[in-house]
């Protein structure tokens, strides 16, 4: 438990001081909103449309912090250190995980005012969305750390990430999109239909999260 | 000692082969037309047994990653690799043939509203990107346990895509296939069922075939080092794991 | 000693390093190869408590593999290990926490300071009375008024200090150091000699290519050839600098 808070801590710290995860993140999907805006001609988003454009810029700009998740322990030699403790593996797995879904919250965080001023006539449904997309983030964070722990001893990992990343989230997409297209309704959330989806979702966390619980001992040796 | 198995490649062979014929003479000559499709609907007697042997070797390879992971033993990631392989041909062969079919039935060449295509096809990008990722890794001890880690994790995707993808269509275009499920009359379930058994024999015998064929170039390519021959460029693959002789087995 | 005869009849938690005469390391026809790579082929040598074994060989000769194995970082493909009573790889976790590893890596994370970096360190091992720890570490190499750097503004020598002290901070009992005195100029490596040299009185397996030196230090000797194949094993006064030496020479 110290050990996960030790590494949970550290990762935080690291990315307060060089800031080189969240940044990247709400600038792309700054621009890639604005391209959206001008790319659809539209004033105003809802339903299926904002959904899709809400959670395709989510999806990409998590590609950009599962990239980087693991290149200070690459680089310095971390992976080694971290071995080296008596220190369950898989505290690594879920520290890195939270850690992740911490960047992607903050994100959202900034993202979501963005995407409501850019697109929404009616901000009702921004708050239950940011719910679902927390919920989204967790399956995210669960794969996004065993495909970037596969990746960063990968040659081209830049190309690797992506492409075993994307079609893992495609469930995640379409049950965040399942939900979130009532939710950003024309005229106000609507809540019918939407639980089918958290349970889609939950389930998806549940079942990855444990197998990356599971096999992360099998990345992490030499 | 020669022991004649039952489950050597010749009989795996001599049977998918016959199961393959009966079922190809079932689909001709015995099940009858699909009342709204008329016979554009018996490619479902190739089309789904492939879709459903692809799937299930998928699974297969994931319960032999799971063995090489706790092991340790490469025979396993011999054969995950293998049922990949031979499962990622069958895939291909699947959206080909329900290309073919939606073609005829709808005049689209891919339909995004057939659930279990588009499901598959998210399998199928998701397992295509198997190959890379063991390019990608140089050291081989830990290429094959990070496949394995792939092949497991993308063997549980499986049914979950398959709920998801379900779930999103059953929304928006509730109609289904009329022959996949209730309605079938007595004769098609017949004749499903021995493609199905015939398809499922042939993944097996090709997985077999292939093994036997990997081993029996590791034995050779073992006996060219022992006689300080040079290596055949061909057994040089950078990700095929070298299979031991005994994979061919079990 | 009754004391010797109780612990070695307990078995493999006996803690090494306590009573003279336990072995401390052990390997036996100890072998890893990385695919067709062959890096180290048939190494066996014991390395009793308290005593130090010098690894040497040319550059290629499996030496930093052999380092990384007994760091459990590493498992053997050939053969068998024994660090500390625990046979590895099965039971590493048993000895995780009592080995401190200098290597080529500072293994220190280059945006944290130098006093986050040992904190981080102390909690991953649960050391107790961590910041005293740490303060005393911190004086013995004289980085103290350092502590509040970055580890990315620090030159090779202070980062080695450093990692000198993140490798002990959890006072282990074997110390594997490859090549710990490098980046070091004399007055750097005299304040790291009480905490990682003989004077220390640990367990220790030491990687040098300054031959001289580690075999004046050491008590036992192993060299490594190209290929990994043991060149010589056994005391460290049977081998002169020389014959090491000659292992360099690039014989097939």
């Amino acid at each position: 438990m110290s050990a996960f808070r030790a590494i949970l801590a550290k990762d935080l710290l690291v990315e307060l001081r060089t800031l080189q995860s969240v940044p990247a993140m709400a600038l792309f999907a700054l621009t890639t909103f604005v391209l959206f805006r001008f790319g659809l001609d539209r004033e105003s988003l809802e339903g299926s449309l904002a959904a899709g454009v809400i959670l395709a810029t989510v999806l990409f700009a998590a590609i950009l912090a599962v990239n980087r998740l693991f290149v200070a322990e690459r680089e310095e030699g971390g992976f080694d250190a971290i071995r080296l403790a008596p220190v369950d593996p898989a505290a690594l797995f879920v520290a890195k995980a939270v850690a992740l879904v911490t960047y992607l919250a903050l994100l959202q965080a900034l993202a979501l005012p963005a995407f409501g001023f850019l697109f929404l006539d009616d901000w009702a449904g921004l708050l239950p969305l940011a719910g679902v997309l927390l919920l989204a983030d967790a399956g995210i964070a669960a794969v996004g750390v065993l495909v970037s722990a596969i990746g960063v001893n990968s040659r081209a990992r830049e190309l690797i990430v992506p492409l075993l990343l994307l079609p893992l989230l495609v469930p995640v997409m379409i049950a965040a999109a399942g939900a979130a297209e009532p939710l950003l309704a024309a005229g106000g959330p609507d809540y019918d239909g939407v639980g089918r989806w958290i349970a889609m979702l939950a389930l998806y966390d549940a079942v990855f999260g444990a197998i990356g619980y599971a096999v992360y001992d099998f990345l992490l040796e030499d | 000692m020669f022991r004649v198995r039952l489950l050597s490649l010749r009989n795996l062979a001599l049977a998918s082969v016959a199961l393959l014929v009966g079922a190809f003479a079932l689909v001709f000559f015995y099940a009858p037309n699909d009342a709204d499709q008329g016979f554009v609907q018996k490619i479902f007697y190739l089309h789904v047994p492939l879709a459903l042997c692809a799937l299930g070797g998928f699974i297969a390879a994931a319960v032999h990653a799971i063995r090489h992971l706790r092991s340790g033993d490469p025979v396993h990631d011999a054969r995950a690799y293998v049922s990949i392989h031979i499962s990622i041909i069958f895939g291909l062969a699947v959206l080909v043939t329900g290309s073919i079919w939606a073609r005829a039935s709808w005049g689209k060449w891919w339909v995004w509203d057939e659930p279990t295509l588009v499901s598959f096809l998210i399998v199928f990008l998701l397992y295509a990107t198997y190959y890379p990722l063991r390019f990608a890794i140089e050291d081989r001890d830990r290429q094959a346990r990070y496949a394995s880690v792939f092949a497991i994790t993308a063997g549980a995707f499986v049914p979950l895509n398959f709920i998801a993808v379900r779930m999103a269509e059953s929304l928006v275009h509730p109609r289904t296939f009329a022959t996949a499920e209730g309605g079938m009359p007595g004769e098609m379930w017949l004749t499903f069922a021995v493609a199905i058994a015939g398809m499922a024999l042939l993944w097996a015998t090709l997985v077999r075939f292939e093994l036997v064929a990997k081993s029996a170039r590791a034995r050779i390519s073992k006996v060219r080092r022992a006689l300080d021959a040079e290596a055949t460029g061909a057994s040089r693959s950078r990700i095929a794991p070298t299979v031991p002789s005994r994979a061919g087995a079990g | 000693m009754v004391s010797d005869e109780v612990a070695s009849s307990q078995g493999t938690l006996a803690r090494a390093g306590e009573t003279e005469g336990e072995v401390a390391v052990r390997a036996s026809a100890l072998g890893r190869a990385f695919g067709d790579l062959v890096a180290l082929r048939d190494v066996s040598f014991e390395l009793a408590a308290g005593q130090t074994l010098a690894v040497l060989g040319p550059n290629g000769s499996g030496k930093t593999t052999l380092v990384r194995i007994l760091a459990t970082l590493l498992r053997p493909t050939e053969g068998g290990v024994e660090v500390l009573g625990a046979e590895l790889p099965g039971r590493a976790w048993r000895v995780r926490g009592r080995i401190g590893l200098v290597g080529h890596e500072p293994l220190l994370y280059r945006d944290l300071t130098v006093a986050e970096n040992l904190a981080f360190h102390s909690r991953l091992h649960r050391v107790e009375g961590a910041a005293e720890r740490i303060a005393e570490l911190l004086a013995k190499v004289r980085m103290e008024r350092r502590a509040g750097e970055l580890v990315r503004n620090l030159s090779a020598g202070m980062a080695q200090r450093v990692a000198v002290c993140r490798a002990v901070l959890h006072r282990p009992e074997l110390l594997l150091l490859d090549e710990p005195r490098s980046h070091l100029d004399p007055e750097a490596a005299a304040m790291v000699e009480p905490l990682i040299g003989r004077e220390s009185g640990l367990t220790r397996v030491v990687v040098s290519h300054d031959v001289g030196a580690a075999l004046a230090e050491s008590d036992r000797a192993l060299v490594l050839a190209a290929g990994g194949e043991v060149a010589y094993e056994g005391s460290a006064g049977g081998v002169s600098p020389g014959d090491a030496r000659a292992a360099y020479g690039g014989r097939p």
